[in-house]
């Protein structure tokens, strides 16, 4: 048994003691400078698409966090990371669009994810209809951008691509009312069935888009918006200044890319602020126990409504520049499976923790988009080549079933998430040794007989 | 001046009234206590003077105020307060943040001041921290604050469960069964901090209490049920000896019961 304990132990000290001897003095100031110019040489030089490119990037995406948990001045994280996400990424996006389009889409996601972690990882209302306000704010700016407002409001011109900014506030607005109006009918539910209720709500949402075609053409029904407008490119004038031609498609790239960093960053400061204020710990007690919450003053109804709206409206600005973004948007982009990814994200991730929810959101992006297809293409490249896989084995098609086994073993051996809460840590693993042990009595039998209050 | 006045409460349950037709009357600065047989309608009692329960029939009056028929956090906010039986911390909380939480109806930061962070908010967040540590002392819980409440010892966690309830600011606060599960010594601190309450801060105190010598030591009036309906009312003397009580107690051998529940 002791030689058991030793074993076990012993590494984990030596990592203990890397750990300490990495976050001491300059060391953890030198680590991760050379990781980040390594990081961004390789990048840089070798910008071709493929499966070493892959490992590059996740290790890029990898670093943020690293800088983030690391012991640093404030500043040098902030710089370091600006200096990367605003100078390098953008670089090795010109030289190759790939993977700019994937760490853009990865950001879209890890704000849509931060919406729904308010719904579910703070307040604890499991929503599986979350991707409904992703689909009002993409229709809004695809119907008012599109010929289709014409035949809503007769005479009235598709709105000019300078109306983008404006509608990331319409937005904003429209999915928060949407999101109290489908939080309305769910109030008094609790779990189980509040996620089937809103996973039927999701589902109305994407059946109105569908067949709103008839009597009057507001959705398009299947067919799906295209041609749908995207905002006149400003910056244009500031890379002609300085002697840089790239093409408008390019352009657009970066300027996405810019954009959903911004709304990103914004999404981060504001779930973070209401996490640290009276609403956030309002939401926690709601979701700890709804009884004693509301006999300790927090009026339910208010505070249900509004993680609703804040979630929502996160979700209605992103579809908004989804939309922009895609120029293409059809009902089946907007369905359940859309839903349940982005929960598997927070829950992946962490729920309740912030940077957990983004961390999860940048690996389930990077898995759906860029990992799995490409393994998947390796593995068929090889069956090429006569490496005996059997022939009714199509990669391709058991890529989603790795993804199902990773959030398997994920739940199996780490349940809380990747980055939990600190709350939700101590929560999911309390038979494990605290920092600081206190023993607990045991309640008396008489207590838990009883069951009749609230 | 009475603080509380409940007139003719009854709550059903379908076919079971499980209370019928009480009054009570508390005057503003005293100790109550209730009383009763397992099952005999304490705790549905209490739910519905915190508007967790509307009554079926009767009124409320506190402070002046009409309350009946009101959401539970619009009757905190009036200042009422309480604690539960079966304990109900916010788990996965710290002991700070559960007091912090009770104070919510006392804090007014909205939406757009907090995403603003203006200094009125940052100030209220400032203030309010001090106002739950000060609270943490009083019930001797302040080096325990940055535990969870999960992994507070029992009898930490009740006295967590009154500050969260002070925090309110209530004038009123309703205990049920505050030393339920508790030993001799620590039933014995739990009284004192119960008269705390009431002698440093001026708090009414209403209590749902099986242990004879709390209920006896500390309460100025008592009101004893029995199936739902009040078969006495008086000073604590007056109910020691009063037949229908004894008679509801050892009549169906629960006189032993109250003891056995102390002893858990
Ligand atoms: N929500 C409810 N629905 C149905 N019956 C209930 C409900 N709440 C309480 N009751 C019933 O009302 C009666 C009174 O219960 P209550 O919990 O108020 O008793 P109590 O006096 O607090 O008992 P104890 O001393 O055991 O805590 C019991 O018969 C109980 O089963
Ligand atoms: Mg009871």
């Amino acid at each position: 048994m002791a030689t058991d304990n030793r074993q076990v132990d012993q590494p984990a000290s030596l990592w203990t003691q890397l750990r300490t001897m990495a976050g001491r003095g300059p060391a953890p100031y030198v680590l991760i400078l050379a990781y980040a110019a390594i990081v961004s040489a390789l990048l840089l030089v070798n910008p071709t698409t493929g499966l070493g490119t892959d490992m590059v990037v996740v290790l890029f995406l990898l670093l943020m966090f690293v800088i983030y948990r690391a012991p640093t001045i404030l500043a040098f994280k902030l710089t370091l990371g600006t200096i990367l996400l605003a100078v390098v990424m953008p670089v090795f996006g010109v030289l190759n669009p790939f993977y700019i389009d994937v760490v853009t889409k990865a950001g879209m996601f890890a704000a849509l994810a931060l919406g729904l972690n308010v719904v579910v990882g703070f307040a604890g209302l499991l929503d599986l209809g979350y991707v409904a306000f992703f689909a009002v704010g993409a229709y809004l700016w695809g119907i008012f951008s599109t010929p289709q407002i014409s035949n809503i409001v007769s005479g009235m011109e598709p709105l000019h691509g300078s109306w983008f900014w404006l509608f990331l506030a319409i937005g904003l607005a429209v999915g928060a009312f949407f999101g109290v109006l489908l939080g309305l009918p769910v109030l008094r539910l609790r779990g189980d069935y509040l996620a089937i209720v809103t996973l039927g709500l999701g589902e109305v949402i994407r059946v109105l888009a569908t067949n709103l075609d008839r009597p009057i053409n507001i959705t398009n029904g299947a067919q799906g918006i295209k041609d749908i407008g995207r905002p006149p490119l400003f910056i244009e004038p500031v890379f002609q200044a300085f002697g840089i031609t790239i093409s408008q498609v390019q352009e657009y790239r970066l300027y996405f890319y810019f954009l959903v960093l911004l709304v990103l960053a914004l999404t981060v400061f504001v779930v973070h602020r209401l996490n640290n204020s009276r609403i956030g710990r309002a939401w926690t007690a709601i979701r700890e126990d709804e009884t004693a919450a509301i006999a300790m003053g927090i009026p339910l109804v208010r505070m249900k409504l509004l993680a609703f709206a804040v979630g929502a409206s996160f979700a209605g600005t992103m579809g908004v520049i989804f939309s922009a973004l895609q120029t293409f948007i059809n009902p089946p982009t907007f369905d359940l499976l859309r839903s349940i990814g982005i929960l598997s994200m927070v829950i992946l991730g962490g729920m309740g923790s912030i940077p957990g929810t983004i961390l999860g959101a940048v690996i389930v992006t990077l898995l759906d988009l860029q990992l799995l297809p490409r393994i998947a293409s390796e593995l068929a490249a090889l069956q090429r080549r006569g490496v005996p896989i059997p022939a009714w084995f199509d990669p391709a098609q058991y890529q989603r079933l790795l993804f199902g086994l990773l959030l398997i073993i994920m739940m199996i051996f780490r349940p809380e998430g990747l980055l939990p809460e600190d709350r939700r840590r101590q929560e999911l693993h309390h038979d494990e040794p605290e920092p600081a042990p206190v023993s607990k009595t045991v309640k008396p039998a008489a207590e838990s007989a009883q069951s009749a209050e609230g | 001046m009475a603080l509380l006045e409940a007139k003719h409460i009854t709550k059903q349950f379908g076919g079971l009234t499980a209370v019928n037709d009480v009054s009570l009357t508390v005057e503003a600065g005293s100790i109550v206590s209730v009383i009763g047989p397992n099952g005999a309608g304490k705790t549905t009692f209490f739910n519905v003077l915190t508007g967790i329960y509307k009554p079926t029939k009767g009124t409320i009056i506190f402070d002046g105020k009409d309350i009946t028929g009101l959401r539970p956090d619009q009757i905190t906010a009036l200042g009422i307060c309480r604690t539960f039986q079966n304990i109900r911390l916010f788990n996965a909380m710290t002991v700070l943040e559960n007091v912090l939480v009770g104070m919510h109806t006392r804090l007014h930061a909205g939406l757009w001041q907090i995403l603003f962070g203006t200094p009125s908010v940052r100030a209220e967040e400032r203030a309010s921290l001090e106002r739950a540590r000060e609270l943490l002392r009083f019930v001797n819980l302040d080096h325990q604050r940055n535990q969870l409440a999960r992994n507070l010892p029992y009898g930490d966690q009740r006295r967590l469960e009154i500050a969260r309830a002070l925090a309110s600011s209530p004038k009123l606060i309703l205990l049920d069964e505050p030393t339920a599960g508790m030993n001799p010594q620590e039933t014995a601190e739990a009284t004192n901090l119960i008269r705390r309450l009431r002698d440093e801060l001026g708090i009414t105190v209403v209590l749902i209490e099986h242990d004879m010598r709390v209920v006896m030591t500390i309460s100025e009036r008592i009101t004893v049920l029995d199936y739902g309906t009040k078969i006495a009312e008086g000073l604590p003397e007056e109910i020691r000896s009063n037949p229908r009580v004894i008679e509801a107690y050892l009549g169906k051998g629960a006189a032993a019961h109250g003891v056995e529940r102390v002893e858990g």
